[in-house]
């Protein structure tokens, strides 16, 4: 899931052969794919390597909050379902580390950044999830928000990426699908399971509004982005898109959107929100969230953890070719 | 309803149901992100076990307990399951020589209950056989590549099979419930398991440059109820939710 | 940085009995077997596949893109290779 526009772009350098470029943009204008061996502008494949390892690194990370509530799923229904939905985001982390690397940065390089703080990840996974209603929280919102930035990324104008992309989309239905199902049992099974479903919406929505990244106006990329075709919509378009698609929703779930000034607009056809906290925003994306620092010393520990086993792997594979070599000798 | 029939069942689902359980808590820390997706997949494995056999296990007590209340809303002394599968995860050696032994005897075991009189055994046995199959063989590798590995990992390797030896044990143990069924052919003689067992467990550690323990005491319970200490806090955990709000759906 | 590198392979699935194995994807793994247990685990966990080829990415030998035009280009002319170019008049049908 999860793609966070964060709108870290690196600019063509001038250094470059003008012609080459023009080509490349034509290419990408008439919408051919391009592909890793490519000839390709370095910002692009900045950009490019910058985007889908923040994707990939968010997937990771994203595993942890859900994670939290596997060993306490209330049915086996639940636990299985849960389960192979954090399985997916390790699977879809792993799916965008190999697209990133055709563009030649290692997986090991990948999660080093990640590791020591250089590398940024979806904010949305600093917050807790303190109830088993933030697992259908999660699932309706997070999810929600995050097919609404991927759907476009199928048609990204980078081969690998887009392809990774559509896998994605194709099984990240099921996890948005299982989150809403989850919330309705359980607003229609009691007031007090409806009273945590309203708790996990109260802390959840406006999170994940920012998933978005910064509103328009303070987002001075996109227009490169844009016309790379690694882009498709502006933030503020797929934010809206999220909120006209979800209000309904919770209003069917009999739930109330925390936003005093949420408002139907006759004319637009469009739900009209309030001011998003971009102070909030900013603060837990510098690493002053809830859960940051919980978040990266377990993937810190993992990782250090699996170093016996990673290199113990290694080296069982250089002895057996060493024996086989021996053998044919 | 048939005694014998529902306490057999219901051991098969909680060993299952536990080992699932355990093999869940890896989710999202394991050595490698492919490792975690492979450790995953045999904790779903497990829970579709657990899930078909606590309903047949509802079904032969007729009481209207469904999967649920039997997994969430049975007491430790009430759990039947073997000691090894309860056994905490410890380091990736620990899960690795868990899964081992444990797979080592399930599959031959559900490729002998597939022609059990009892109808829905031998037709969830189909089914599991093919798992077990998977696991053993990824759980087998992974013995291999550690003990033949660096001198780390050997030493770690070594230390989960000695740690965890004295609960393989329990496996062969047949009781009076075990030993009706059996002839009544529909449960499986554990005690003809022990030489294929045996045979695999003595290949793989050798192929990993391992010591098989010498045969020793084994410590068993529970299928009795008598688990280890660990045991209370993962039905803590696991049962969480339904002993805190009784009665709803979720 | 000082993690060893573990190696990356493509994967290769075939969906269905009959068709080819087509790319999916790729896994890191330090040996054959692990590679293909990984592409097992990864790939096909809704039923995708019933056969899986793992092969070391570094054998893989790939055309030049910048050569695209000399490999692919001379065939485009060659329209006499496809059955479209020749006439036949309808009632003779196909075969």
């Amino acid at each position: 899931m999860y793609t966070q526009a964060l709108n870290n772009l690196e600019a063509v350098t001038d250094v470059e052969d003008a012609g080459r470029n023009a080509a490349f943009q034509a290419r990408v204008d008439n919408e051919y794919k391009i592909e890793p061996n490519d000839w390709m502008p370095e910002g692009y494949r900045k950009t490019l390597v910058r985007q889908i390892s923040q994707h990939a690194h968010s997937e990771i990370v994203g595993m942890l909050p859900e994670g939290n509530w596997i060993t306490r799923a209330p049915t086996l229904k639940r636990k299985a379902a849960l389960l192979a939905k954090v399985q997916d985001e390790g699977g879809h982390g792993l799916y965008l580390y190999s697209a990133a690397e055709t563009l030649g940065a290692s997986r090991e390089e990948l999660n080093e950044q990640l590791l020591s703080g250089k590398a940024k990840y979806s904010s949305i996974f600093n917050y807790p999830t303190l109830t088993w209603a933030d697992i259908g929280a999660i699932g309706w919102l997070v999810d929600g928000a995050a097919i609404m930035n991927q759907i476009p990324l199928c048609r990204c104008s980078f081969g690998p990426y887009s392809r990774a992309m559509i896998r994605i989309c194709k099984e990240e239905s099921f996890h948005q699908r299982q989150g809403y199902e989850l919330l309705l049992t359980m607003c229609k099974s009691s007031q007090e399971q409806k009273d945590m479903v309203q708790d996990a919406l109260n802390r959840w929505w406006w999170p994940s509004l920012m998933m978005f990244g910064p509103s328009d106006k303070d987002s001075q990329h996109s227009a490169q982005s844009m016309a790379w075709k690694i882009k498709r919509f502006s933030n503020d378009e797929l934010r809206q898109k999220f909120v006209d698609a979800t209000v309904p929703q919770a209003h069917y779930l009999g739930l109330t959107i925390p936003d005093e000034d949420l408002k139907f607009d006759e004319e637009t056809g469009h739900w009209e929100y309030g001011e998003i906290d971009w102070s909030e925003f900013a603060r837990v994306l510098k690493g002053d969230g809830p859960c940051n620092r919980q978040r990266m010393k377990a993937r810190r520990k993992a990782h250090e953890d699996g170093a016996w086993v990673r290199e113990a792997a290694l080296a069982h594979a250089e002895k057996k070719k060493a024996r086989k070599a021996q053998k044919a000798a | 309803m048939n005694d014998r029939l529902f306490a057999y069942t219901l051991r098969l689902a909680d060993d299952a149901a536990i080992l699932g359980q355990r093999l869940g808590e890896w989710c999202g820390h394991a050595p490698t992100l492919e490792e975690d997706i492979g450790l995953a997949n045999i904790a779903l494995d497990h829970i579709g076990q657990a899930r078909a056999l606590y309903t047949y296990a509802g079904e032969v007590e007729g009481k209207g307990r469904d999967e649920d209340q039997l997994c969430f809303l049975r007491k430790e002394r009430e759990f039947s399951n073997c000691l090894l599968v309860e056994q905490p995860n410890g380091d990736f050696a620990e899960t690795i020589a868990r899964q081992f032994f444990f797979s080592a005897f399930m599959l031959p075991f559900w490729e002998k209950m597939k022609a059990s009189r009892d109808e829905t055994l031998a037709a969830i046995a189909a089914k599991a056989e093919k798992e077990a199959a998977y696991h053993l063989r990824h759980s087998a590798e992974w013995v291999i590549r550690l003990g033949d590995g660096t001198r780390e990992s050997h030493e770690r390797m070594q230390d989960a099979i000695e740690l965890l030896w004295p609960f393989t044990g329990e496996l062969f143990e047949a009781d009076d419930t075990v030993k009706a069924l059996v002839a009544e052919g529909i449960a499986v003689d554990p005690a003809t398991m022990r030489d294929v067992w045996g045979e695999t467990v003595k290949k793989v550690l050798g192929q990993a440059t391992l010591e098989m323990p010498e045969e020793g005491w084994a410590q068993t319970g529970g299928r009795s109820g008598i688990h280890s200490e660990h045991f209370g806090h993962l039905l803590t955990a696991m049962q969480y939710m339904q002993r805190a709000y009784p009665g709803l759906k979720w | 940085m000082n993690e060893k590198t573990t190696p990356l392979w493509e994967v290769f699935i075939r969906s269905r009995n009959g068709m080819a194995h087509r790319h999916c994807g790729s896994v890191h793994a330090a040996d054959a077997e692990m590679a293909l247990q990984a592409a097992r685990d990864v790939y096909t966990r809704r039923g995708e596949g019933l056969s899986i080829w793992v092969v070391p990415s570094a054998e893989i030998v790939a055309s030049d893109p910048g050569a695209k035009d000399m490999m692919f280009e001379p065939t485009g002319t060659k329209i006499y290779r496809h059955p479209t170019f020749y006439e036949i008049p309808e009632e003779v049908g196909n075969m």
